[in-house]
C-alpha cells in the first residue's frame, strides 16, 4: 500500500514512541539483568560483587519459589473461572431488557474502577473484618461459625477480591460480544428448534469464543502481577500461603533489601509471563483468526 | 400438507398498526408472494406466519389447526432469511444438520438427508468449508438446504435474493422456481421486486399499508388491476394514469393505460404531446412525453421506432385496454 517515501515518512513519524519506548523498558530491563549478577545486599554494606548466576541458582532453588509459583497458579487460573464463568452469566442477564438497566449496567462495571489497593481494603475491613465484616453478620444471622477470612482461607480470600475486581472487565467484553450477535442468526436457530440450553451451546458460545480469548488474554497479563491485594491483605501470609511471584520478589527487595536476588526473581517472572503468554497464544490464540 | 389460512391477521407495534385485519387462504402446494414497497408489512406478516412475532389479534390456521399460540419451532415451517442467518463457526454440513440435530434425529439419517440436500443444491463440494468461504449465491444454497432437511410443511422467504447481484438473482430465481416443482411444497416469498414475484409466483399477494390490495394470479393482477395501488405497483415501466376531460369522457374519475397499450403516431391521436427522451434498448423503446395538458408519459414501442426527443408525437390509448377507477381508487367494471 505505501509507497517508499510513506515508509520513510511513517518510519521517521514513529521514531519517537519506539526510541521512547525503548528507553523506558530496555533500560531497566538491562539494568536489572545486570543487578541480576551482583552479590548486591543493601544491609550488609559491602561493595557490590560480580556473582554470574548464583543468585538465579538461589531464587529458583528457594523453597519458597515453588509455593509461589503454585500459588501464583491458582490464583491465575481461579480468577480466570470465576470471572470468565460469571462474566458469561452476567453478560446474559445484562443482555435482558429490564427496568433500569443503564443504572444497573454501570453498578456492575463499577468495581473496576476501584483501585485495587481500595478495593482489597473495603473487602478486608467492611466485607471479611471478623470482628464487625458484613459476611460474619450473614454467617452469625444464619447460626454457622464465623471464618476468620484471611487466617483460615487466604487464599480463597484474595481470589475472592480479585476476582471481583475483574468480572466486570469479563461482563462488559463479553457482553459486546454477544450483543453483536446477529438476530437473524438467533431467529434462524428458534425456528431450527434450538431451545435455549442448545441455542447457548451451539451459538453464543461459539460466537462468543474470540471475546473470551481476548478476555483471558489481558487478565492473565495482569492476573501475572497481582500485589496490592497481597500487600493491602494478607501481606503473602499466613506463612507463605498467599505468597505469590510478584510478592516474592518484593519481600526479597523491599524487606530483605537483596537488590541482586530479587533482580533474578524479576528476570525469572519476566519468563514465566513470558512463557505463559506463549502457551496461552498457542492454545486460545487461533480463535482470533478470522 | 401445507396449506395456511390467516383469519383476520393484526399486529400492532404499540400504537401503531402495521398489519389491519388480513385475510388470506394459501393452498398446499402454492407458491405466493408477498409483494409491496417498503414499509407495507410484508416481512411482518411472513414473520406473524413464522411466529416470530405475535399476533395483536386474529387466527393463523396452518394445516386446519391454530397455530396462532404455537412456537416458531412447533409451526413445521422453515424460513430463509434475508441475510442467510447462517452459522458462521460451522462447517456446511453443520449448519444443513442443524435443525436435525436438534429434533435428536440419529446419525445415519442427518447423514442421508444432509447428502441428499447437498446433492440436490449443488452443494457436496462445500460440505467442509466454512460459510466465510462461499459465494453469496452458495450461502444462499446452505440457507435454503438447511430449510429442506426439516421437511417442513411450508418454506417462507424473506427477501432472499435481494442482496445477490443482478445475474446470480435471476439464476437463483431460476433455481428456486425448479426446486418448487421438484418438492411441490408451499412456499411463501417476500419480495419488493415486482419482477421476481411475476415470473414465481402462483398467486401474487400484494400489501399496502398493511392491508391486501390484491391477491391473484400474475396475469390477473396484470390485466385486471382491482385498484390504482396496483395498477401503479404491477408492471414496468409503471401504467399512466390520466385524469381528467379524458377520463370524465369515459366516466372514470381517472384512467390507466400501460405502456405498451398506446399506440403513438407522428400524424393523428387522441393526445398530443412532445417526445422527451426516447431510450433504444434494442429489443423494445421506451418514450417518454410531455402529453399537453396531461403530463408526463411513458410508451413503449418496438425497438426500430424512428423517434427523438422533441418530436411532436399524437398517443391512442387502446380502449380495450384501458382501466378505468373511480375517486376512491376503486376500478369501475367494464
Amino acid at each position: 500500500m505505501a509507497t517508499r517515501q510513506t515508509m520513510t515518512a511513517g518510519r521517521i513519524l514513529v521514531a519517537p514512541s519506539v526510541i521512547l519506548l525503548f528507553a523506558f523498558m530496555l533500560a531497566p530491563l538491562v539494568r536489572t539483568l545486570y543487578f541480576s549478577t551482583l552479590h548486591y545486599n543493601l544491609l550488609d554494606g559491602s561493595v557490590p560483587q560480580f556473582l554470574g548466576f548464583q543468585n538465579y541458582v538461589d531464587f529458583l532453588s528457594d523453597p519458597n519459589f515453588i509455593d509461589s509459583l503454585v500459588n501464583t497458579l491458582i490464583l491465575v487460573l481461579s480468577v480466570l473461572v470465576i470471572s470468565v464463568g460469571g462474566g458469561i452469566f452476567v453478560a446474559l442477564l445484562m443482555d435482558q431488557q429490564v427496568v433500569g438497566l443503564n443504572i444497573l449496567r454501570l453498578m456492575v462495571i463499577a468495581p473496576f474502577f476501584v483501585m485495587p489497593t481500595v478495593s482489597a481494603l473495603v473487602w478486608k475491613n467492611l466485607l471479611m473484618n471478623p470482628e464487625s465484616g458484613f459476611f460474619l453478620w450473614i454467617t452469625r444471622s444464619l447460626h454457622l461459625p464465623a471464618p476468620i477470612w484471611f487466617t483460615n482461607w487466604p487464599m480463597l480470600s484474595v481470589i475472592f477480591i480479585v476476582s471481583w475486581e475483574w468480572l466486570p472487565f469479563a461482563s462488559l467484553i463479553l457482553l459486546t460480544s454477544l450483543q453483536s450477535l446477529d438476530l437473524e442468526q438467533q431467529e434462524a436457530a428458534v425456528l431450527d428448534g434450538a431451545g435455549a440450553i442448545p441455542y447457548f451451546f451451539y451459538i453464543v458460545l461459539p460466537h462468543m469464543a474470540r471475546a473470551i480469548t481476548v478476555v483471558i488474554l489481558i487478565e492473565t497479563i495482569f492476573l501475572l502481577g497481582v500485589f496490592a491485594e497481597i500487600l493491602v491483605t494478607t501481606n503473602g501470609g499466613p506463612g507463605d500461603a498467599t505468597t505469590n511471584i510478584t510478592f516474592l520478589v518484593y519481600k526479597q527487595a523491599l524487606l530483605d533489601f537483596d537488590v541482586g536476588g530479587a533482580s533474578a526473581g524479576g528476570i525469572v517472572a519476566v519468563v514465566i509471563a513470558n512463557i505463559a503468554a506463549i502457551f496461552l497464544m498457542r492454545i486460545v490464540g487461533k480463535n482470533l483468526e478470522a | 400438507m401445507g396449506s395456511i389460512e390467516l383469519q383476520q391477521v393484526r399486529k400492532s407495534f404499540g400504537s401503531v398498526n402495521i398489519i389491519k385485519g388480513v385475510d388470506l387462504q394459501i393452498k398446499d402446494g402454492e407458491f405466493v408472494v408477498f409483494v409491496g414497497p417498503s414499509g407495507c408489512g410484508k416481512s411482518t406478516l411472513l414473520r406473524l406466519i413464522a411466529g416470530l412475532e405475535d399476533v395483536t389479534g386474529g387466527k393463523i390456521v396452518i394445516d386446519g389447526k391454530d397455530a396462532t399460540e404455537r412456537g416458531p419451532a412447533q409451526r413445521g415451517l422453515a424460513m430463509v432469511f434475508q441475510s442467510y442467518a447462517l452459522y458462521p463457526h460451522m462447517s456446511v454440513r453443520n449448519n444443513i444438520a442443524f435443525p436435525l440435530k436438534m429434533a435428536k434425529a440419529s446419525k445415519e439419517v442427518i447423514d442421508a438427508k444432509v447428502a441428499r440436500a447437498a446433492g440436490t443444491l449443488n452443494l457436496t463440494d462445500y460440505l467442509d468449508r466454512r460459510p466465510g468461504q462461499l459465494s453469496g449465491g452458495q450461502r444462499q444454497r446452505v440457507a435454503i438446504g438447511r430449510a429442506i432437511v426439516r421437511e417442513p410443511s411450508a418454506f417462507l422467504f424473506d427477501e432472499p435474493l435481494s442482496n445477490l447481484d443482478a445475474a446470480l438473482r435471476v439464476q437463483m430465481r431460476l433455481e428456486i422456481g425448479e426446486l418448487h416443482k421438484t418438492l411441490k411444497t408451499t412456499m411463501i416469498y417476500v419480495t419488493h421486486d415486482q419482477v421476481e414475484a411475476m415470473t414465481m409466483a402462483d398467486k401474487i399477494v400484494v400489501l399496502d399499508l398493511g392491508a391486501i390490495a390484491q391477491v391473484g394470479a400474475p396475469l390477473d393482477l396484470y390485466n385486471r388491476p382491482d385498484n390504482l395501488f396496483v395498477a401503479k405497483f404491477i408492471g414496468s415501466p409503471t401504467m399512466n394514469i390520466v385524469k381528467g376531460p379524458s377520463a370524465d369522457k369515459r366516466g372514470a374519475d381517472c384512467v390507466g393505460i400501460r405502456p405498451e397499450h398506446t399506440d403513438i403516431s407522428t400524424t393523428a391521436g387522441e393526445w398530443p404531446g412532445t417526445v422527451r427522451i426516447a431510450e433504444h434498448l434494442g429489443s423494445e423503446t421506451f418514450v417518454y412525453v410531455d402529453v399537453d395538458g396531461i403530463g408526463p408519459f411513458t410508451v413503449r414501442v418496438d425497438g426500430e421506432a424512428p423517434l427523438h426527443a422533441s418530436d411532436r408525437v399524437f398517443l391512442t390509448p387502446r380502449e380495450s385496454r384501458l382501466h378505468r377507477f373511480n375517486a376512491a381508487g376503486a376500478r369501475i367494471a367494464a
